[in-house]
C-alpha cells in the first residue's frame, strides 16, 4: 500500500526535479518553441496558460518525450533526455501524463488500465498491483467502476480514471495537458477536485489549463506563453493582479 | 386543456393492425412501395419456377445407395456416387486398410478445434493438448512405427490434405502477416523496405504461379540429392501468400488507432513490444477481424489449387472419382457433396469470427 502523504508539507523543496536549459524545438520549418528556460522543483505546481498554438501542450510533452526538442537540455530527475530509449522509458515511468482526451485503453476494465503499467514495467505482482489500483480508485472516488470498461464510464469519470493510472506508478512528477477541456462542464468540478487533493499531499504538477481559478488557488507560479516562449512566469497573485507584459494583459483580459 | 395531459396511463392506445404482426411485416418488407412490389412478384414467380424443381432432383426422384446402373434409368440425383466412393473421395491413395488412421486424424484435429473455440479453454493445457495432438496426427499420418505400416507423403490426400493445408497454413500465416504489418510500420528503414518489398512482390503474383516455383523452381537451387517434401513446398507457398494479405489487412488495422493509445502506453513507461502487444494489437487486431476471416476463408478455398503441382486434395479425389466411366457423369452431385464440405469449413470460420467480435466488444 502506498505511504500516506504528508498533509502538511506540500511546499516547494528547491531542489530541482526538472531542469530545461535553452531548449528549442522545430517542427518542420516552425519554430515552436524558442528558447525555453525553466527549472521546476520538488513539489512544486505550475500552471502554464496562453492562446491555442502558444506551445505549452509541446512544452510538456517534451518532459517526457512525447516530443523531442532539438537544441538545448532537458534533465528529468537527474536523468538528460536523449535519443538513448533506455533513459526515455525509465524518466516515463517516473513521470506521469493526463491527455486532454483521457486515452484509456478502451479493450481493457478500468482496473487492468491501472495495473497495465504497474506489471510489466515496475514488475510488481498482479495481486499487489490490484491492491493499489483499488486503493487510487477509492482516492478518485470510483471504486464501484472497477470492473467496467472505459466506454461505460462519463468523460468526467474517465478522466478520474486516468488520473489514478498515472498515480498507480508512483510518479514523482504529473504533467497535466488541458485536463478538463474535453468535458462537458458539470464534469469539471470532479476532474478539479482530485486534482487540488492531489496538489494537497505536495505532489509535484505541471498544468497546462485554461481553469484560471484552479491557478489562483492551487499554483505555486503560473507561466504565460505566447509564440513558443515564456513570456512571464511569477505567483498567481503578481500574475492576475499585476501583469507585466502587454501580451499577459491582453491575454487576461480576453479570457477573465 | 392538452389531450396528452388528460389522457390516463391505462388506456393505452393500439397501434393500426395494419402496422403490425404478420400484416405489418408483409407490407413493411415486401409491399412497401410499387417497385418493391413487383420485385417482390419476379422473385416469388422465380422461385416457384426453381425451387419446386430442384427438390424433386434432389430428394423425391434421387437415388441414394443404388449402383450406377440404376442411377442412369432414374431422372433424379444420384447421391450414390458419394456413399459408393467415399473413402476414395475422402483419403484418396492413403492405403486402404489404414484408412481409419486419417480418419482418427482428421476428427482429433475437428475436435481440437471445436474445444479450442471457447476462450475460456485457452490455458497452458491446451497448448499441450494441441503438441501432443499434432504429434499423434503426424504419427498417424506417416506411421512407420508401433505396428503401423509407413505410409509414403506421396499416398496423403482427400480431406485430410485439405484440412491439413487450411489448418497449418492459416496459423501459420496469421502470426507472420502481422510481423510483416509491423515491419511495415517500422521506423527501421531496413525492416520497413524488406516488409515493403516482400509484400508487394507476393500480392503481385497469382498464388498458382508461387506454387509452380515452389514444386518446379526451388528444387533447381537445392544441392544435389537433397529434396524438400512437395506437400511441404505446398504448404510454405500458401502460408507466405497469405501472409501477404493479412499483413496488409492487420496494417489498415493498425492505421486506425488513434496516436492518443500509442501516447499513453509509451508515457507510462512500456517498450515498444509492450506497446504492441498490451495496447495496439489487442485493439487493431479486433477491429480488423471481418476482412482477416474473409482473407482466411479465401485461403482455405485456394488450397485447391494444389492440384497444379500434382497434389490430391478434397476436389482432386473428387474429380478422379468423375474419371470413371461408370460416375462419369454425376458431376452435380459429387461437385454439391464437395461445395458442402467447403462451405461448413467456411461456415465454421465466419460463424467463430462473429462470435468472437460479439465477446470482445467493449462498448468503444
Amino acid at each position: 500500500m502506498p505511504e500516506k502523504n504528508d498533509h502538511t508539507n506540500s511546499e516547494p523543496t528547491g531542489d530541482a526535479i526538472i531542469e530545461i536549459m535553452d531548449m528549442h524545438k522545430w517542427f518542420g520549418e516552425f519554430h515552436v518553441l524558442q528558447d525555453v528556460n525553466l527549472t521546476v522543483q520538488k513539489k512544486e505546481r505550475i500552471v502554464i496558460c496562453g492562446p491555442s498554438g502558444s506551445g505549452k501542450s509541446t512544452l510538456i510533452r517534451c518532459i517526457n518525450r512525447l516530443e523531442e526538442h532539438q537544441r538545448g537540455r532537458i534533465i528529468v530527475d537527474g536523468i538528460e533526455l536523449t535519443n538513448d530509449i533506455k533513459n526515455i522509458e525509465k524518466i516515463r515511468a517516473e513521470v506521469g501524463m493526463v491527455f486532454q482526451h483521457f486515452n484509456l485503453f478502451p479493450h481493457l476494465t478500468i482496473v487492468e488500465n491501472l495495473t497495465l503499467g504497474p506489471i510489466w514495467v515496475r514488475k510488481i505482482p498482479k495481486k499487489e498491483a490490484e491492491e493499489t489500483a483499488m486503493y487510487y480508485l477509492e482516492k478518485v472516488h470510483i471504486a464501484e467502476q472497477a470492473k467496467k470498461y472505459p466506454g461505460q464510464l462519463s468523460g468526467g469519470q474517465q478522466q478520474r480514471v486516468a488520473i489514478a493510472r498515472s498515480l498507480c506508478m508512483a510518479p514523482k512528477v504529473m504533467l497535466f495537458d488541458e485536463p478538463t477541456s474535453a468535458l462537458d462542464p458539470e464534469m469539471i468540478k470532479e476532474v478539479l477536485d482530485v486534482m487540488i487533493e492531489l496538489a494537497q499531499e505536495g505532489m509535484t504538477m505541471i498544468v497546462v489549463t485554461h481553469e484560471m481559478g484552479f491557478a489562483k488557488s492551487v499554483a505555486h507560479r503560473v507561466l504565460f506563453m505566447d509564440y513558443g516562449q515564456i513570456v512571464e512566469g511569477n505567483t498567481p497573485q503578481e500574475f492576475f493582479e499585476n501583469p507585466q507584459h502587454e501580451r499577459t494583459k491582453l491575454f487576461l483580459s480576453q479570457i477573465l | 386543456m392538452n389531450a396528452e395531459i388528460e389522457r390516463q396511463p391505462e388506456e393505452e392506445i393500439k397501434p393500426p393492425v395494419a402496422s403490425v404482426g404478420v400484416i405489418g411485416w408483409i407490407r413493411a418488407n415486401l409491399f412497401s412501395s410499387w417497385f418493391n412490389s413487383i420485385l417482390t412478384l419476379i422473385t416469388l414467380y422465380v422461385l416457384w419456377k426453381t425451387v419446386p424443381p430442384f427438390f424433386r432432383w434432389a430428394v423425391i426422384d434421387s437415388n441414394w445407395f443404388s449402383t450406377a446402373e440404376v442411377c442412369r434409368g432414374s431422372e433424379g440425383a444420384c447421391w450414390s456416387i458419394i456413399p459408393a466412393n467415399i473413402r476414395f473421395i475422402l483419403f484418396g491413395f492413403f492405403p486402404y486398410e489404414s484408412q481409419w488412421r486419417p480418419l482418427v486424424a482428421m476428427i482429433l484435429l475437428v475436435a481440437l478445434l471445436f474445444y479450442s473455440r471457447d476462450r475460456k479453454h485457452w490455458k497452458k493445457s491446451l497448448a499441450y493438448a494441441w503438441v501432443i495432438g499434432l504429434v499423434v496426427m503426424g504419427l498417424l499420418m506417416k506411421g512407420g512405427i508401433l505396428g503401423l505400416a509407413s505410409v509414403e507423403t506421396t499416398q496423403w490426400g482427400g480431406l485430410p490434405l485439405t484440412l491439413m493445408l487450411s489448418v497449418f497454413g492459416l496459423t501459420a500465416a496469421y502470426p507472420l502477416g502481422v510481423i510483416l504489418a509491423l515491419g511495415r510500420q517500422s521506423k527501421m528503414p531496413a525492416v520497413k523496405t524488406l516488409c515493403i518489398i516482400y509484400i508487394e512482390m507476393i500480392r503481385g503474383v497469382p498464388l498458382i504461379t508461387l506454387l509452380f516455383m515452389s514444386s518446379v523452381v526451388f528444387p533447381l537451387f537445392l544441392p544435389e540429392g537433397m529434396t524438400v517434401n512437395v506437400i511441404l513446398r505446398a504448404q510454405a507457398a500458401i502460408i507466405m501468400f497469405t501472409a501477404a494479405y493479412i499483413a496488409e489487412v492487420v496494417r489498415g488495422g493498425l492505421q486506425g488507432m488513434s496516436k492518443g493509445q500509442y501516447e499513453a502506453a509509451e508515457s507510462m513507461g512500456l517498450n515498444y513490444y509492450q506497446t504492441m502487444r498490451l495496447v495496439i494489437l489487442p485493439q487493431a487486431l479486433k477491429i480488423v477481424i471481418p476482412p482477416t476471416v474473409s482473407q482466411l476463408i479465401s485461403a482455405l478455398k485456394d488450397t485447391s489449387l494444389v492440384v497444379i503441382i500434382a497434389l490430391y486434395d478434397l476436389l482432386k479425389t473428387t474429380q478422379s472419382v468423375l474419371s470413371d466411366p461408370a460416375w462419369m457423369a454425376f458431376s452435380s452431385e459429387a461437385y454439391i457433396f464437395v461445395a458442402l464440405i467447403y462451405f461448413l469449413c467456411c461456415y465454421f470460420m465466419s460463424s467463430y469470427s462473429r462470435r468472437l467480435e460479439k465477446e470482445l466488444d467493449t462498448g468503444l
